[in-house]
């Protein structure tokens, strides 16, 4: 049983390309704006041109287009769960199939393909920015964007570094899980039979040694990271500065102007 | 009078602390003694060591006879409740002073994973020389010069995740080789290691060594120890032997027994060999040189 196996989302793949050299601020920023403009496509040639946008971005950052269709694998079942509810729920007079008291209507199977395919269209273009940006070159952005913010005592460092150490231990944690769920079926442990109450207290000596473990090794972690000279984001430098130049300043700029155009062709088409 | 550290500023101090880095670091223990707040029993009791600049010294005892928080001492990660350390004569309880003692002296921990905090390589090493606040053209120097050392520069870019159990460690070699300390504590640093790994890394600790680095080595695996230049052992917090290594490897099998430990192979074959006349008797470094010529 391997659950770290096949699982991309929010991992990091080296590579050297222009989307990895941009600075973290300005795909932060690409990010966030992409989330706000999918959302509000609602027609399929903006979804298609988002579609075409992440497909160049993709071959541009030397991804495997693969590998990012992989990423959103684990996010599927909600995916195809939410559509399931808008091809049931959203109304509509042009009843195509009913089962039982749900009807499902034309509108409701075209707002279902809509919402599956933004999700989808989300989830991949967030994934390509942890493809393409370490956990830390994140953080430094985060951290930086966050930093007005210190000014109202918000701990934008603490916060930053919290995700740094988060993304890095996911695969730690998985390994861990996987050795602690081996050791329990080893032992005679069930999680594949029985009801869904069953099978949840099943995991409970799963979780239990996973929680002693992960308080150990935070400890251990806090230590180490003391001993590394840590002491807080006061008086702590990058190796790599964050630098806004100009290729940040024209992809911004060109990235913006992408998004006004789909917004037009949303509400013309 | 006042000790040089609380004269210089802050930057002067890391850089002083990097200029001693070729010359070792001395550590010394006065009447050391550990106790965590409010627990009834002492870790540590009334401890007296000194370890001088550039010595490789063993360091060990049964689990829970309290190496792991001397190691801890040395490092300023935890503070004597009585006695005190001092670090190339700094004493550690005094205030300020706990980042210039980790630029001296850095610790690697048994487990690897419980120590690297970036995701990527060359951020895992960058993280000590950013905390110190180095220049960016100093960082990355020293990234790579630490990254060669240990053999992990070709893999800078890579996920952390994507390395083995030994390069790992490696990776935790380097990242606090990047702070340029003078001392380097290993508690039970290759304990997880594979017989390759652990070679390799054992290999990679007598080459910081030659370069005049001190060394302390919590193991509980004797032929590790075969390489230093004395040997301390602590039994419920307090020091119960101490000498040269070679002297202790040359105890008798009953003794280093009923210390708790197991004669190393090559230890049992030097005596044999030195029974048979067919090595000269003495030298410290017989046992090493045996090891090296047999390739174990």
């Amino acid at each position: 049983m391997s659950l770290i196996k096949g699982v991309t989302l929010g991992q990091y793949m080296p590579a050297d390309s222009f989307i990895h050299k941009l600075d973290p601020r300005c795909k932060l920023f690409i990010t966030v704006l992409s989330m706000v403009a999918i959302f509000i496509s609602d027609n399929f040639l903006a979804l298609a041109m988002w579609a075409s946008l992440i497909l160049f971005l993709t071959k541009r950052s030397k991804i495997p287009v693969r590998a990012l269709m992989k990423s959103a694998k684990p996010i599927m079942i909600l995916i195809i769960f939410t559509s399931f509810l808008h091809v049931f729920f959203t109304g509509g007079d042009d009843i195509i199939f009913s089962i039982g008291p749900l009807k499902a209507s034309a509108a409701g199977i075209l707002m279902a393909i809509r919402i599956g395919l933004r999700l989808y269209l989300l989830v991949l273009f967030t994934a390509l920015l942890t493809f393409t940006t370490s956990p830390s070159e994140l953080s430094d952005g985060l951290e930086a964007v966050l930093g007005p913010l210190k000014r109202i005592g918000f701990p934008a460092h603490e916060v930053a570094m919290m995700m740094t150490i988060a993304l890095r231990f996911i695969p730690t944690l998985f390994e861990e899980t996987e050795r602690i769920i081996n050791a329990q079926v080893s032992r005679g442990a069930d999680f594949h039979s029985g009801g869904l109450v069953k099978r949840a207290k099943a995991y409970i000596p799963v979780l239990i040694p996973l929680f002693v473990l992960v308080f150990k090794r935070a400890d251990t972690l806090a230590f180490a990271m003391e001993a590394r000279c840590y002491r807080g984001g006061k008086g702590r430098v990058r190796m790599h500065p964050l630098n806004w130049g100009t290729t940040e300043t024209k992809t911004a700029i060109a990235f913006i102007i992408f998004v006004a155009t789909v917004i037009v062709l949303n509400r013309c088409a | 009078m006042a000790p040089v550290s609380a004269m210089l500023p802050r930057w002067r101090l890391y850089s002083w602390s990097t200029n001693l880095m070729s010359l070792g670091t001395t550590l010394y223990l006065e009447g050391a003694e550990f106790q965590y707040q409010e627990a009834e029993k002492k870790i540590l009791k009334g401890i007296d060591l000194e370890i001088r600049a550039g010595e490789w010294i063993a360091l060990l005892g049964p689990n829970g006879s309290g190496k792991s928080t001397l190691l801890k001492l040395f490092n300023a990660l935890l503070l004597p409740s009585q006695g005190c350390c001092f670090i190339d004569g700094i004493n550690t309880k005094e205030t300020n002073v706990s980042e210039i003692i980790r630029s001296k002296v850095s610790i690697i921990f048994q487990n690897p994973e419980d120590q690297i905090v970036a995701s990527v390589v060359e951020e895992d090493t960058a993280f000590g020389p950013e905390n110190l606040g180095l220049p960016s053209p100093e960082i990355k120097k020293r990234v790579k010069e630490a990254l060669t050392e240990v053999g992990l520069w070709e893999m800078r870019k890579q996920p952390v995740s994507s390395l083995s159990g030994g390069q790992k460690q490696r990776l935790a070699l380097a990242g606090v080789l990047a702070i340029k300390p003078g001392a380097l504590l290993l508690d039970e640093a290759m304990s997880m290691l594979d017989p390759s790994s652990r070679k390799s890394f054992l290999d990679l600790i007598k080459r910081e060594h030659g370069y005049g680095r001190t060394i302390v080595q919590v193991t509980h695996r004797l032929e590790e120890i075969v390489d230093s230049d004395r040997t301390f052992i602590i039994t419920d917090g307090e020091l119960s032997w101490h000498g040269n290594t070679e002297t202790f490897l040359s105890m008798s099998d009953d003794s280093i027994k009923n210390m708790g430990f197991a004669k190393p192979p090559v230890a049992v074959l030097k005596e044999e060999l030195v029974k048979n006349g067919t090595v000269a008797m003495s030298t410290k470094s017989n046992i090493a040189d045996i090891r090296e010529k047999l390739c174990l």
